[in-house]
């Protein structure tokens, strides 16, 4: 116990020195619990103020997208939307498999078949994000009349990357091939992206 | 110098507030202001218990589900619920399956361009789109429905005091005009085309009783009775979700963050009880 | 730093020195809210209001900013995107909630710390600059809460927005056009909501440097206390930290209790129905109200129905309630008594009383519908209002005897605890502590 003269005369208690070594541990111990639940509780009111800028309940409504594929003839390709981002889906004609599939895969920078880059048994659809690798640009080629580069598939003009006619890399800048979205066919003429 | 201007300004405020106050107060007593209708057949809401009352108070599904019927068959035709989506009703227990049934069989189709020809046209609903509008427009609305435009839903149980008991108070409040009230204020029959309500702010509104009849919609097997009364607290429930449909996440998280608090703050005293220990104040 | 013997800055961690050296930081700070901050060792818990007014503007503030990321100040889309943050962004109701009940609390310690004030005479020398600059920030955060309050385009902003840029339109020739610019439109629209939005955001940033300057003008003479007697000497004092930090965490700690029960339990008590309605411009709500933190202001307003002379009432109302804030800034001026705090002035604590009471009364009549008696008592306290200031304050200290003070906040905390249990006042001990400076004149200078 402080005496009153040491009481008004303004000593701090850690300045005396330990006076009672149990109290003082007693004492240490309960304002750092306090002081840790004040931090604690700081942190977790930061949550909120974190999670707020995650996508928001309607965003994550619109995390999938149906495309009716009915109208699209082979040789055509649709450039629509998925999650606020470009989508080709391409019907290749058999010209265009074939070619795909002569490629040496070994060859490629990122090796990947037309096979594993299309739903089983449907090896006529493309289906892949409209975004170049390299930088995000939306590459050429899925519009009537566009360039579709070196390898007759996409032409990103940004920084000249070539995309073949599985959507994979063959030149220029772009580190690996067109992303392709989860996706499911829901009926023959359908599909479900996401 | 300072205090004789406040002196004078003082003086004039408070002498100006004194000779208003009189004037105001022989006015009161010599024409005293005639009372109206509305101040004395006015009613408060009635009281009406609901399972979300109270802090700790939670939705009943069960009975939202009914209310969403009862809003679905009798209320859509004509008020929005424009806030709320249809992936919303999730929180009343459908499935995802159910929703979209819902979304793709609701009455009023969604306004959508088409993606042919660019013309406005409409189409099914998805779950991501909100409960399509009755009435493209106020104009519309109004010209609908004899001028009145009847209001958006979404938020009703939030726009009115005692907003739930209000909803369940008017829709079970029609009754005819008192006849003390036509004795009294001989000038304030309902207008033709209006109905009486004495939980309705001015006492006549323009929608009729939407709640007419015991079994006006058809509950599923294991519901209860489709009362009118019945009908109505469902409705409230449901229009209470749907004004406050963060209710549960927010009485949960209250409870947790009161313990927390109550536990830091007394761990808090005690620090501070121990730092002053040795020191007198 | 008016004290002799506060502690000084000496960093034990050799980065906080490293620091120290290059920008004295760390000093700053310790010599602000630490260590080096020699308080007065008697304040009650009516000195925490300060902190808990910080504490609720940074709440403000934080909530404020995250919340501006949802919303789109656009009268087509305002009310639609804080549905949306209340509905669909991941805890947005929780945000919205906490600001608008934020504001509340805000107002709510705010009162309490210009009452603590009023009572403790915090306004007198040499403490006047304090004063003002609290008033400064008093009126920056009302402009802020009326903008603010505008924000959400429902139907109280809206009213709300055109009542309150109306009373401009009461100032003779330059008031209508005065209000045509403040709103950039005959009426609230566009224009209004997005200069709103865009002060809204601004003046929260000028309070914080106001309260810079607050909390800089209150270290020169340092904080007032119960006794309103200057501090004497180093036994008079004890370090901010840890003694008022501890108190502080606290009293915070109970703001937060208190805080959390409305936000969680009773977010929309404070608010207004008639908000939850989209803004109309064709129908007015049947009782438009500010929020409760304005009520008293409004009361004085309306208690204003009689022209006097060629000055309509209208203009008579709007500029009492200019008055009522602004007379604020004489009042280290009106009230003249030497002594500071109310618990030595016997008349005065009286009219402190009966002011309180007055107020309250005239924040009932606010918020109640522009109807009798509300008008009628408004008055009357409204007129308490004007000549409690004005002219009662100066005639009580004029004629009051205030009680003998004591001779030091020492003496005046030993006197207190003379006797208590356990504490150790021994009987060869005398029971007040030698100042060294007993021959100080008593009552403060």
């Amino acid at each position: 116990m402080a005496t009153l003269e040491e009481s008004v005369t303004g000593h701090l208690p850690d300045e005396n020195g330990p006076q009672d070594n149990g109290g003082v541990r007693r004492r240490d111990f309960i304002n750092i619990a306090a002081v840790s639940f004040a931090g604690a509780g700081g942190v977790v009111a930061l949550l909120p103020l974190i999670n707020q800028m995650n996508p928001s309940a309607d965003v994550l409504a619109l995390a999938s997208t149906e495309v009716d594929i009915s109208a699209i003839e082979p040789g055509q390709s649709i450039k629509t939307t998925f999650r606020s981002q470009p989508l080709f889906v391409r019907h290749l004609t058999a010209d265009e498999i074939a070619k795909a599939d002569a490629v040496d895969v070994k060859s490629l920078r990122d090796p990947q078949t037309l096979e594993e880059r299309t739903v089983d048994g449907r090896k006529e659809w493309l289906i892949t994000m409209g975004v170049c690798t390299h930088l995000g640009c939306v590459p050429l080629g899925a519009g009537e009349g566009e360039n579709k580069g070196e390898f007759g598939g996409y032409f990103c003009p940004c920084h000249g990357s070539h995309y073949d006619t599985a959507a994979r890399i063959r030149k220029g800048p772009a580190p690996t091939n067109l992303v392709v979205p989860p996706y499911s066919f829901t009926t023959d003429t359908s599909i479900l992206v996401g | 110098m300072v205090r004789f201007g406040a002196f004078l300004v003082g003086l004039f405020f408070s002498g100006w507030l004194l000779i208003s106050f009189i004037m105001g107060a022989i006015a009161y007593v010599t024409e005293p202001a005639s009372p109206t209708a509305e101040h004395e057949f006015h009613l408060t809401p009635k009281h009406v218990s609901f399972s979300f009352d109270g802090p700790l108070g939670r939705y009943d599904k069960q009975q939202l589900q009914r209310g969403f019927q009862v809003y679905k068959e009798v209320c859509a035709a004509c008020h929005s619920l424009k806030f709320v989506a249809f992936r919303d009703l999730a929180a009343l227990g459908y499935n995802e399956a159910e929703i979209k049934a819902i979304a793709k069989d609701w009455p009023l189709k969604t306004p959508d361009v088409d993606p042919a020809t660019g013309e406005i046209s409409t189409r099914d609903g998805v779950p991501s789109d909100h409960f399509p509008k009755p009435f493209a427009n106020n104009v519309a609305a109004a010209a609908a429905n004899n001028n009145a435009i009847p209001p958006d839903l979404s938020l009703m149980a939030k726009a009115r005091h005692h907003g739930s008991a209000y909803i369940y108070s008017l829709m079970t409040g029609y009754k005819d005009q008192p006849a003390e009230l036509l004795r009294k204020f001989p000038d304030s029959k309902t207008p033709e085309g209006l109905y009486y309500n004495p939980y309705f702010a001015n006492l006549n509104l323009a929608m009729a009783p939407p709640l007419s009849m015991d079994g006006q919609v058809t509950y599923g097997a294991g519901q209860p009775e489709p009362t009118v009364d019945q009908m109505a607290k469902d409705v409230s429930a449901f229009l209470t979700w749907t004004a406050e449909p963060k209710m549960e996440n927010r009485k949960s998280a209250g409870v947790a963050v009161l313990f927390f608090l109550i536990i830091a703050t007394a761990l808090a005293y005690m620090s501070y009880r121990n730092i002053w220990a040795d020191q007198k104040h | 730093m008016s004290f002799p013997w506060a502690k000084e800055y000496t960093p034990k961690a050799p980065v906080m020195k490293w620091i120290d050296d290059r920008l004295p930081l760390p000093r700053f700070v310790y010599n602000a809210v630490g260590g080096g901050y020699p308080v007065p060792r008697n304040l009650n818990f009516f000195w925490n209001f300060g902190i808990l007014s910080g504490l609720a503007l940074v709440i403000q503030i934080v909530t404020g900013i995250v919340m501006a990321m949802h919303y789109g100040a656009n009268d087509l889309v305002a009310f639609w995107t804080v549905e949306h943050t209340m509905r669909d962004v991941n805890g947005g109701w929780l945000l919205r909630y906490a600001h608008a009940n934020g504001a509340s609390f805000f107002f709510i310690v705010i009162y309490l710390h210009i009452f603590r004030g009023l009572y403790y005479g915090s306004y007198k020398a040499p403490r006047e600059m304090v004063w003002l600059l609290g008033l400064v920030i008093f009126l920056l955060m009302m402009a802020t809460a009326f903008m603010g309050y505008v924000l959400p385009w429902g139907q109280m902003s809206y009213w709300g927005a055109k009542v309150i840029t109306g009373l401009f339109g009461a100032i003779p020739v330059v008031g209508e056009p005065i209000q045509t610019w403040l709103l950039g439109g005959f009426a609230p629209g566009n224009a209004a909501l997005n200069r709103f939005f865009s002060l809204h955001y601004l003046l929260p940033f000028v309070i914080v440097g106001v309260v810079i300057l607050h909390i800089w003008a209150l270290h020169i003479p340092g904080s007032s206390n119960p006794t309103g007697v200057e501090v004497k000497g180093p036994q008079d004092t004890i370090p901010f930290h840890p003694y008022y930090t501890a108190k502080d965490g606290f009293g915070a700690g109970l703001f937060f209790i208190a805080f959390a029960t409305m936000v969680y339990f009773a977010p929309n008590f404070l608010g207004h129905p008639d908000n939850y309605i989209e803004a109309n411009p064709l129908s007015t709500p049947a009782h438009i109200v500010p929020e409760w933190y304005f009520w008293p202001f409004y009361a004085i307003l309306r208690a204003f129905t009689v022209d006097f002379f060629f000055v309509p009432a209208k203009l008579l109302g709007v500029l009492a309630m200019f008055a009522s804030i602004l007379l604020l800034f004489f009042l280290p001026w009106l009230d003249t008594s030497p002594v500071r705090s109310g618990n030595y002035r016997p008349l005065f604590k009286k009219f402190y009383i009966i002011l309180l009471i007055d107020v309250l009364v005239l924040g009932y009549c606010g918020g109640a519908p522009a109807e009798e008696p509300y008008v009628m008592i408004s008055q009357v306290a409204a007129a308490y209002y004007f000549a409690h200031f004005l002219i009662i304050l100066p005639l009580i200290a004029k004629m009051e005897t205030p009680l003998p003070l004591p001779g030091s906040i020492t003496e005046a905390v030993l006197a207190k605890h003379a006797g208590d249990d356990g504490l150790p006042v021994k009987d060869d001990e005398p029971a007040v502590i030698a100042t060294g400076d007993e021959t100080a004149p008593q009552p403060a200078a």
